[in-house]
């Protein structure tokens, strides 16, 4: 049997208070994100923010600087570019602006295609969101968080009694505010994809959190004597080899799709491997303390 | 106890030729299928999303109050007849959505609200203030929109695309999608123009015509219009003809002097078409035809007004405005301009299909470019190759022949994946691609979970048979609770997610579904089959 982790002995519940001024710590950075978000302060992608974007692809390389000249030149105001050296691609994204849904896009290409006439180039793609679109997208996208969260926590109420339920949904939302805060410190866009991504972390990072309770109910039954931390602490110490190997699956593939699926999903699969190790954390340090700190042991466990 | 597993690898066979036949269209071989084959047999297969063929997703906003304010002039304008035909005395004005009447008398109230029950008074005294009841103003909306979809499909065939999707969403937007365009912007243009052709009778009598510069440069449209605004008679209006340099390509704004009132409209026309006058300019013009209403007006208006100059006004912009030599019968005119060839041919595309009831606004576009998709799809099946072949690898690594066994169900599950979204006709997207190398990651999760257990259970000392058992049992609740978990999460993002995200949904939800099946009957089915063949001491594990 080739064993990652072999009867580990760790006292996870000891270090709960490193862990959970940690976690204190990035959840509220992940607040900090959220508020900025709703003021508008944050890098909200175009699809929330309304506005432009516009991907093309050059024949030859292209300096990010020229483009920069050539587009103020040509008199576009407030936008920035983004480069991918390695394919010859530039992505121009012009914040929301008076202008007719279209004019900017056509303004973009025109000024370019004379600047450039040396080196040709085709639009990979242009997206244009009017402000209406981006306000009703960032309702979706809120409301679909809070009714995910919401069907989660049902969800594991039902399967476990109350107090499991608030660990695991306590140790969902600080995951997903974990990423969330850090794409908001690493000023990436905060985008539909990455909702996307979020959704799917909150769901994930169940997984691990349930085969850990599981357990805890199964040994509770066992060892009805033993307080309750020597109950968790044993049971996270069992299942710890399979909660580590399962999120590995999972983080291979998200690896290869950041490596590999090209630039339109790397920011998902960034945050989807960002989420896997957090989500892992959170079902070892974070989910059992929660439960231990909300109730006692006998109003546990309730096995289906 | 054999005969069981016998079955269960029927089943499994049945779900994989199932799957197969599903997924055939999307291969090459369903092609040198037999003709009684693709006749009869699922011939759709699985779609590809907008974002991974190219393509544009457009919304428009149809400007109902602007249907209501058409509707509202075109009600003042015939109360004026009412009124004047009555022999009454009162002045009518519309503004917006507000017609005034001044005076107002019973008479004059009844005389209107007898013809039109459907103004409502919104100020009596003196004056008396009319709107169209909101009731009826909620209808003329709703059918503008739903004009402006036939429009638009009307517009979209005859510009030729294949596949077009064409829908209303909420209560006034419409939803385009056409896949694999070549030429986005003409499409944008084509859909979105309102088209509202009309035929004007120029005003070069009025004192105030002479007064009017003779060109102006673009964007000195405003001040003009600010200038003269008091001066100009109450039933004129300035409209602009564009004119382009043909050598140095400068543009030039006449201003016109017309009568507000169309003599003529283009809901009346028969046939558009461009046509090519190499004798005269060599640059190609639309000619037009009315039909048998349109022809004996357009006869009328021509010979009403010999000498006088015709506008032709396109959504309030003059295209030319020539002099009316002599009346003109027969219902056949052109409409000449700079265009370019291609800009001919979109502009008898949309005066054949007709004007839009209303303005249309662009809420949103996105323009995917063919090569995107094809190196999005390259990128998909790279990254989907690669993290398959690390988590085969690390199974068989760590898990030895159990680890061979998950992975044939890993490769059950996604051959049954493709065929179930075949079968469902659904949408793969790049976020759908996406899902499908997650569930790949997820799957296996499954098949941890239970070998962990069943290592847990052989450690305390049970058989390979029993703990084979005991650890699938055992693992099952953890397993579909870690599933539904994900599943929630799908749903909502299936419901709340625009295109590309709801097939991430799709393929995640669908994903995680049928590894309840590989998980559960694809591995245990080996599993019994080796441990029933003999008598195993050790298991690979």
């Amino acid at each position: 049997m080739l064993e990652l982790i072999k009867n580990t002995k760790i006292d996870f519940m000891g270090k709960k208070k490193i862990a959970f001024i940690f976690s204190g710590i990035i959840s509220i950075i992940g607040i900090i994100a959220i508020i900025q978000i709703a003021n508008g302060k944050a890098n909200l992608g175009i699809d929330f923010a309304g506005g432009t974007s516009i991907q093309l692809k050059f024949e030859k390389p292209v300096v990010l600087h020229d483009v920069r000249k050539a587009l103020e030149e040509g008199g576009l105001k407030d936008f920035d570019l983004q480069n991918m050296p390695t394919v010859n691609k530039i992505l121009i994204r012009v914040k929301k602006t008076e202008q007719k849904l279209g004019q900017t896009s056509s303004e973009v290409t025109e000024i370019l295609s004379q600047k450039f006439s040396g080196n040709k180039y085709v639009v990979d793609s242009t997206t244009e969101i009017g402000p209406k679109v981006g306000g009703k997208l960032r309702a979706d996208a809120a409301m679909a968080i809070g009714v995910a969260v919401l069907g989660i926590l049902i969800y594991v109420a039902f399967r476990f009694k109350f107090n499991f339920g608030v660990g695991a949904t306590i140790a969902t939302f600080h995951d997903v505010l974990a990423v969330l805060g850090v794409f908001y410190l690493m000023g990436h866009e905060i985008n539909l994809i990455l909702v996307t991504a979020l959704l799917t972390i909150a769901g994930y990072s169940l997984t691990d959190t349930v085969v850990v309770f599981d357990r805890i109910r199964e040994n509770m039954k066992i060892r009805h004597k033993e307080p309750l931390e020597s109950i968790m602490n044993a049971s996270i110490n069992e299942v710890l080899s399979r909660t580590i190997v399962t999120s590995l699956t999972v983080l291979l593939t998200s690896v290869a799709l950041f490596f590999f699926g090209g630039e339109v999903i790397h920011d998902f699969s960034l945050a989807m491997i960002m989420g896997v190790v957090i989500g892992t954390y959170s079902s070892i340090f974070i989910a059992s303390p929660t439960v231990l700190l909300w109730g006692r042991k006998k109003t546990f466990a309730r096995r289906p | 106890m054999k005969k069981r597993i016998q079955w269960r690898f029927i089943l499994i066979g049945a779900t994989l030729m199932l799957a197969a036949v599903f997924f055939l269209p999307n291969t090459p071989f369903f092609k040198a299928m037999p003709e009684w084959w693709t006749k009869n047999m699922p011939d759709k297969g699985i779609t590809l999303g907008l974002d991974l063929q190219g393509g544009i997703h457009l919304v428009f906003e149809v400007e109902g109050e602007k249907a209501v304010e058409i509707t509202t002039e075109r009600i003042a304008q015939s109360l004026k007849d009412i009124i004047s035909k009555k022999k009454l005395n009162a002045e009518i004005t519309s503004k917006g959505l507000l017609i005034t009447v001044a005076p107002s008398s019973m008479e004059i109230r009844k005389a209107i609200e007898d013809n039109y029950p459907v103004l409502t008074p919104v100020e009596t005294g003196t004056n008396i203030v009319y709107t169209i009841s909101d009731k009826e103003a909620k209808r003329i909306k709703d059918n503008a929109a739903d004009q402006a979809l036939e429009t638009i499909r009307n517009r979209i065939d005859q510009f030729g695309v294949a596949e077009p999707t064409i829908h209303r969403q909420g209560t006034n937007e419409i939803v385009v999608q056409l896949p694999g365009i070549k030429d986005p912007k003409r499409a944008i243009e084509i859909i979105g123009k309102t088209a509202q052709l009309e035929f004007k009778i120029v005003d070069d009598a009025s004192p105030v015509a002479a007064e009017i510069p003779a060109t102006v440069a673009p964007g000195e449209e405003e001040t003009i219009l600010k200038k003269f605004a008091g001066k100009i008679p109450s039933e004129d209006e300035i409209l602009f003809e564009k004119k382009v340099n043909r050598e140095t390509g400068v543009v030039r704004k006449i201003p016109i002097l017309v009568k507000k009132q169309a003599a003529l409209t283009g809901d009346l026309l028969k046939e558009a078409k461009v046509s090519l006058d190499s004798s005269r300019t060599g640059f190609p013009h639309v000619s037009i035809a009315f039909n048998d209403a349109g022809a004996k007006l357009f006869d009328e208006v021509t010979a009403a007004n010999v000498k006088k100059r015709l506008a032709i006004v396109l959504d309030n912009t003059i295209y030319s405005a020539p002099e009316i030599k002599e009346r003109i019968s027969g219902g056949n005119a052109q409409i000449s301009g700079s265009f370019s060839m291609e800009e001919a041919k979109d502009l008898a595309i949309v005066l054949k299909a007709g004007a839009l009831p209303a303005p249309v606004k662009m809420l949103q576009n996105i323009t995917v470019g063919p090569s995107l998709g094809t190196d999005s799809i390259e990128a998909g099946k790279m990254a989907g190759i690669i993290g398959t072949v690390l988590v085969v690898v690390f199974m068989i690594v760590y898990y030895r022949l159990s680890g061979v066994i998950a992975d044939f169900a890993l490769v059950l599950n996604i051959i049954l994946l493709l065929g179930a979204m075949a079968s469902l006709n659904a949408t793969l997207t790049m976020p759908g691609i996406a899902g499908i190398i997650l569930a790949i990651g997820m799957a296996v999760d499954s098949n941890v979970l239970m070998f962990e257990r069943i290592r847990d259970e052989l450690r305390a000392g049970k058989t390979p048979r029993a703990a084979v058992d005991s650890g699938y049992n055992k693992a099952f609740w953890t397993i579909f609770d870690s599933h539904v978990t994900t599943l929630i999460t799908a749903a909502v993002l299936f419901q709340f997610g625009t295109g590309p995200i709801k097939g991430f949904a799709v393929t995640l939800s669908l994903g995680v579904s049928i590894n309840l099946f590989t998980a559960l009957v694809g591995t245990k089915t080996v599993f019994d089959l080796i441990l029933s063949r003999r008598d195993v001491r050790k298991l690979s594990i």
